[in-house]
């Protein structure tokens, strides 16, 4: 196995952009924390270096599942809703994120994978385990859904 | 980046999973690197070998939990500082031998009590690690020092009085004896 701060200096930041895209900035860096701590424990039990890389991205893809669910645990109704919006926000790259954060988790991981990461569909489909054809479908079923909910 | 990386490596070190971490340093010769287990220093790779294949062997050999993190050299990088600038005369960092093995491991054991300032020979070596007649094996054993300079192989001469070999180049093992006040 090559040393791993050779994966950190390969794919840190991919792996960072792909959180980014998947939980927000403000989130990413306690994601990127936990992704490569557990890379660590996990690699000298690892036995096969042929795609560090979707080894990598798998593991943030996780960790990133793991947090949106930690937070909809946390989500609680708030006791007094204002009554007046403050200020309509504006439709920022924000709302887009949030609605493929509300999409299911293999077509949320592909669009992020692809949009948030840049990825191309082999790399997509290395990082979910599924093959380039399932990775492309889900890619699609994601895009077909967010440009419904987002119209 | 750098801060997320760093806060990276604290924390594996504080959950155990930093076995090998690594830093440079510059030297008068050029960069050193150097690597070290919770146990102690493990490797000095000299300015002319290769860092990267010193890392790759420390990942085949010791572990490969491998990272930059300076803050476990700190004692090692002061003490080479100071032995650089003529300053230190005995290191008192810990030492991991954990790529030091058999005959050769012996040899280098003994390399390490040669004292600042003075030189032994191939076959003394050779004796001190327990077979006189193996002199070509303690010369291998001080070419495959995995510390050196911290284990002073550079302190190992023929018995001829001339000056036999070194991993770093000849240049700096004559440089290292005449810091010493050897030659």
């Amino acid at each position: 196995m090559p040393p791993f701060q050779t994966l950190l200096d390969d794919h840190a930041a991919d792996v960072m952009g792909v959180l980014r895209g998947a939980v927000g900035r403000a989130d990413a860096e306690d994601c990127f924390q936990e992704t490569f701590l557990a890379a660590l424990r996990a690699y000298p039990r690892l036995g096969n270096d042929e795609n560090l890389r979707g080894w990598l991205l798998t593991i943030a893809h996780r960790k990133a599942i793991d947090h949106h669910r930690a937070n909809g645990r946390k989500a609680a109704p708030m006791a007094d809703p204002p009554e007046v919006p403050v200020e309509d926000p504006e439709p920022l790259d924000g709302e887009i994120w949030s609605a493929v954060g509300a999409l299911p988790p293999k077509q949320r991981a592909a669009v992020a994978l692809r949009y948030g990461s840049d990825l191309p569909h082999a790399d997509i489909a290395a990082a979910l385990g599924c093959s380039p054809e399932a990775a492309r479908r889900s890619l699609h079923e994601g895009l077909k859904r967010l440009r419904k909910e987002l119209a | 980046m750098k801060a997320t990386l760093q806060r990276l490596a604290e924390r594996a070190d504080a959950e155990g999973l930093l076995d090998v971490a690594y830093a440079s340093l510059d030297s008068p010769f050029g960069p050193l690197l150097l690597a070290a287990t919770p146990r102690g220093l493990v490797r000095v790779n000299l300015p002319n070998q290769d860092p990267g294949q010193a890392l790759e062997e420390l990942a085949a050999k010791v572990s490969p939990r491998v990272l930059e993190a300076p803050a476990r050299l700190d004692q090692a990088r002061r003490e080479l500082d100071l032995y650089f600038a003529g300053k230190l005369t005995e290191f008192g960092l810990p030492i991991d031998w954990a790529l030091a093995h058999g005959f050769r491991g012996k040899v280098q054991r003994a390399i390490e009590r040669i004292p600042y300032g003075q030189t032994r020979t191939y076959t003394e070596m050779a004796r001190r690690a327990g077979n006189e007649r193996a002199v070509r094996a303690a010369g291998t054993a001080c070419g495959t020092n995995p510390i050196p300079i911290v284990v002073p192989c550079h302190r190992v001469l023929r018995s001829g009085g001339g000056l036999g070999g070194y991993g770093g180049g000849l240049p700096m093992k004559e440089a290292l004896l005449e810091l010493e006040g050897v030659r």
